[in-house]
């Protein structure tokens, strides 16, 4: 049966060599992917959970072949339905760590019911979204988040739909964990997984990732190095929302409840403070739709507060039902409800 | 409460006499907010205790509340009952009690000449006639004369006998069902204290309604006790019925019961996937009350994410389970075919209904055979199992997850809305003789490969999250022989879809043989699966009286089929198929045995009935017997 036995000795004593399957990879040269992948197999080790604890899950697209590199359990699953398929492995067996890798066209596209429920409910699972706004694996189709008016294979006169902001559609579903972090920034994603790693609950994580063959830069106006820091917001609990070079700039709030970008000379009183813990979304949401050029990007943790799972729910009410119930045995399973004896 | 002096076991009216019946069939039928089908099922209770062998046959609209009087808004409901085995709910009734015009225009047609018609004067208004198309009204007309007409006004009499209880107009109007109730019980002599006792348990959180109920019933029994219209009182014997404990059971509860049970044989969460969805959505009710016995119901945000998650709990060690009807399995195919690539174990519950597209949701159809054979993209083979009567959902339920356990594969369940809502008394089995499920899940490391093979049943190992050295990776993508690694070479794909074939067909080495009711060969074999069960051997067992020499044989197990049946086929002159779709079973069995079968379809959301059969055969039979004659006469001349 399970092994149950604490390998936690074990697990301390792993190394991001451990966590590196034999399969070779199969990313095209170059891809954001690979910085991922080395992000996740550098953070795994420090989590002390063993191997066989771990299960990663995935739909379709590029990035969910992501499973086949790690070695750990993994679970290459069907378009979309990872959040169901890990759903089911979490409810089943609270004892492993699950998590989920997608992408915007698997996440947000076919798969969008499976992902906003599994946040609505709290399942205790990390969702990692790769998002590099185009269809790769199917070879360059606008996806759910590429800009309005963008040519691709499917839209030669420019993408009429309107694009999904993913952090906005995981607060919108309230789900317990958001964050964003970028592919090349390794030591900034590998603080963002290891929050992750430690929140109890949905973690959603949108990770800005370069496809260098069907969307070449398109993070580059946001995520370069050059610009970075005027174009992201790195946000930290507790600190005030302060950007730029020479960190001259703060987010502030205006009497009508909209943000506005301020100079400041030092002193930062009046702006922002930043507050992961919130329990209402309205803060969080307005962060998720700080949009360049008016805004910064917010990149680091938006939001982490701690509720109930939803396998602790199940567990707690199985523990709860049981001495009510009684016996559990065939018995008084087919032998319940009104019986009548024929002699 | 109003103590009645006469209470109904007292007979206080004249004597009447009571004949002994060999079988009844009575259908109540009424407005959807009537009770009728609440009516059906305590009278069914009774039966049962005294008794009788029975069959019942619920019928509802598909609409919850139907405007009230309109010919949409019928629900009825049909029990048989004898001192004979019943084998279906009967092909018509003997009784039919309407509780309003909508209900008397749309049950009437099934009334046989001098069948006996209980009517519910009260609600014979000039706009309930109306709405249930009647140019005048049918009681005064003449166009009722040839049956035996009772009418009566139910909706006052009910309200006299509750009057100074308190209650309200609304209230009142609720009751009237149990008067009709009564009315019954006093005509087929059932004794009331039981039932008395079962409307106090069933209504004990409102106390007022409960005696209510009761005293609408009492006067209902009174009425038929005291007043002079009914000449005569009825009573059906006990049926030799095997001895043994027994509880009423529909097939959706045995549907139910028996995967819980499946679980505990095999020692594993149950773990029961579904979304919303009639006429299946009953066994996501029963099993939500057994959180106790380690059963996980996940009610999921679609169709989709049901099956899906069904096959992490599978992955992860569970036995997972996924229920729904026929559109959500359309919608779960590309699961299915998950688990027939992963191997992993997984039952699917199809309680099949009218389609396609959302088709007659609260009525019956067997036509999802086909999609549950082929409805995949590619080579996408599962094991297909069907119970034949709703007690039989127990015993093919946990027939269904044994071999998705033993075989890694996924198995498809075909029940129907006639199995699913129909009731029956079910024979409970000795705990101790089920049979337990072996469950090994792989932990040594040593020579592991995910794709290494069961010699005998080509079953991969289950392994689960939290062995350690056996961590490896499963998915959708086409997998290498034994080591399971991706693998996008030719021959191995031919070869993989090869075993995935023979793995599903040789689960046929550990079925049991069809079996033939009737002799083992002769002129006509008749061919059935799932719901039609009753109707097929109750169409049997009359020609078999007559004469004719006519067997039938009943496929529980449908993918694949018993070692015996292309023998079986081949032992009589004709093969005639039934089913409620317009020949599925009959394509399959032409198919693999090249038997010149010939179907009877029906395609109406209602079950076969028993004549509907008969009158096949005897066509079948008579075709054939004409043709002897012609060739003797060839011979003779």
């Amino acid at each position: 049966m399970t092994p149950q036995g604490d390998s936690n000795e074990c697990a301390a004593r792993l190394t991001r060599k451990d966590f590196i399957s034999n399969q070779d990879v199969r990313w095209c040269p170059g891809c954001g992917d690979y910085a991922i992948l080395a992000s996740v197999q550098r953070v795994m080790p420090e989590l002390g959970v063993p191997r066989e604890k771990i299960v990663f899950v995935s739909g379709i697209g590029c990035s969910s072949r992501f499973p086949y590199y790690m070695n750990t359990y993994g679970f290459h699953s069907i378009h979309g339905r990872a959040p169901a398929v890990a759903t089911g492995i979490k409810v089943t067996r609270p004892d492993l760590a699950v998590w989920v890798i997608t992408g915007d066209g698997d996440g947000l596209s076919i798969g969008g019911n499976h992902l906003i429920h599994t946040m609505r409910r709290n399942v205790d699972m990390k969702i990692l979204l790769f998002n590099n706004r185009i269809y790769g694996l199917t070879k360059g189709q606008a996806s759910p988040t590429s800009e309005q008016g963008m040519k691709t294979k499917s839209t030669p006169l420019g993408s009429l739909d309107r694009p999904f902001n993913p952090l906005s559609v995981a607060i919108g579903a309230s789900a317990t964990f958001v964050a964003r972090s970028i592919d090349v920034d390794s030591p900034h994603l590998q603080y963002v997984l290891r929050r992750a790693a430690e929140h109890k609950g949905t973690a959603f994580v949108e990770i800005y990732q370069n496809c260098n063959v069907f969307n070449d830069g398109t993070w580059e106006s946001v995520a370069d190095k050059d610009v970075r820091s005027d174009r992201l917001l790195v946000l930290e609990h507790g600190k005030p929302l302060v950007f730029g070079k020479e960190r001259k700039k703060g987010i502030r709030m205006r009497p009508d409840m909209s943000p506005e970008v301020v100079e400041i000379d030092g002193d930062t009183s009046g702006l922002l403070i930043h507050d992961e813990r919130r329990q209402d979304e309205g803060y969080h949401f307005m962060l998720s739709r700080l949009t360049s050029p008016q805004f910064p990007q917010p990149i680091g943790v938006l939001r982490a507060v701690r509720e109930p799972t939803y396998d602790e729910l199940i567990t707690e009410q199985g523990r709860a039902v049981t001495p009510q119930q009684g016996k559990a045995d065939l018995e008084t399973l087919l032998y319940s409800g009104e019986t009548w004896v024929v002699s | 409460m109003t103590d009645s002096e006469s209470t109904p076991s007292t007979p206080v009216g004249p004597h009447r006499p009571i004949s002994e019946l060999e079988t009844v069939v009575v259908r109540f039928a009424g407005d959807s907010g009537d009770g009728m089908q609440l009516t059906g099922t305590e009278f069914t209770k009774s039966v049962a205790h005294e008794g009788s062998d029975l069959a019942t046959f619920p019928d509802f609209p598909g609409e919850i509340r139907a405007p009230a009087g309109t010919l949409a808004g019928v629900s009825a409901y049909q029990i048989h009952f004898s001192s004979q085995k019943v084998f279906t709910p009967g092909d018509q009734p003997d009784v039919l009690v309407a509780m309003n015009p909508a209900a008397l225009r749309i049950n009437l047609p099934d009334l046989p000449s001098s069948g006996i018609l209980i009517l519910n004067t009260g609600t014979f208004t000039r706009p309930n006639i109306e709405k249930a198309g009647y140019t005048s009204n049918p009681i005064e007309d003449g166009s009722l004369s040839k049956y035996q007409v009772y009418a009566i006004d139910i909706s006052k009499q009910t309200s006299l006998a509750l009057e100074g209880m308190g209650l309200t107009a609304k209230e009142v109007g609720r009751c009237k069902n149990f008067y009709a109730l009564g009315l019954m019980f006093w005509l087929y002599t059932h004794p009331t204290e039981r039932e008395e006792k079962s409307i106090r348990a069933k209504f004990q959180k409102n106390p007022k309604v409960a005696e209510a109920n009761i005293a609408s019933f009492r006067a209902g029994y009174n009425y038929g006790e005291t007043t002079e219209i009914f000449p005569s009182r009825y009573f059906v014997p006990p049926a030799p019925i095997v001895p043994g404990t027994y509880r009423h059971i529909t097939g959706n509860e045995a549907t139910a019961i028996g995967l819980v049970t499946a679980a505990q044989l095999a020692s594993l969460p149950l773990f029961y996937g579904s979304y919303p969805i009639t006429p299946a959505s009953d066994i996501l009710h029963t099993l939500c009350m057994y959180r106790h016995y380690n059963v996980i119901t996940f009610q999921a945000e679609d169709e989709i994410a049901a099956a899906t998650a069904a096959i992490g709990a599978s992955y992860a060690g569970a036995i997972g389970t996924t229920g729904t009807s026929g559109p959500g399995l359309a919608l779960k195919g590309e699961a299915i075919g998950l688990a027939v690539m992963t191997e992993l174990p997984l039952v699917i519950v199809n309680v099949q209904r009218g389609g396609p597209s959302t088709g007659l949701p609260t009525k019956t159809e067997q036509a999802d055979l086909l999609q549950s054979m082929f409805g995949r993209n590619s080579e996408c083979p599962v094991a297909v199992v069907a119970p034949a009567t709703p007690g039989d959902c127990f015993w093919m339920a946990i027939e269904a997850v044994r071999i998705a356990i033993r075989y890694m594969c996924p198995v498809i369940y075909l029940s129907d809305g006639y199995l699913a809502n129909g009731a029956e008394p079910w024979k409970l089995p000795e705990v101790a003789s089920l049979p337990k499920i072996p469950v090994t899940f792989r932990t040594d490391p040593q020579g592991f490969y995910p794709y290494l093979r069961d010699p005998e049943t080509l079953a991969r190992p289950w392994v689960i999250p939290g062995a350690p050295g056996l961590e490896h990776r499963i998915g959708g993508l086409e997998k290498e022989d034994i080591t399971g690694h991706v693998s996008y070479d030719p021959l191995n794909h031919e070869q993989m879809v090869r075993i995935r074939a023979e793995k599903i067909a040789r689960i046929v080495h550990e079925i049991p043989e069809a079996q033939v009711y009737g002799d083992p060969s002769g002129d006509l074999l008749i061919v059935g699966w799932g719901s039609t069960y009753g109707a097929i051997t109750h169409a049997v067992k009359l020609l078999r009286q007559q004469g004719h020499r006519v067997s039938s044989m009943h496929l529980r197990y449908l993918n694949p089929m018993p070692a015996n049946v292309g023998q079986v086929l081949a032992s009589f002159r004709r093969v005639l198929v039934p089913e409620m779709n317009l020949g599925q079973l009959l394509m399959m069995l032409r198919a693999q045995f090249l038997v010149d079968a010939v179907g009877l379809c029906k395609v109406q959301g209602r079950p076969f009935k028993v004549s509907e059969i008969m009158a096949k055969a005897e066509d079948l039979l008579g075709a054939y017997e004409r043709a002897e004659f012609a060739t003797h006469t060839e011979v003779a001349s």
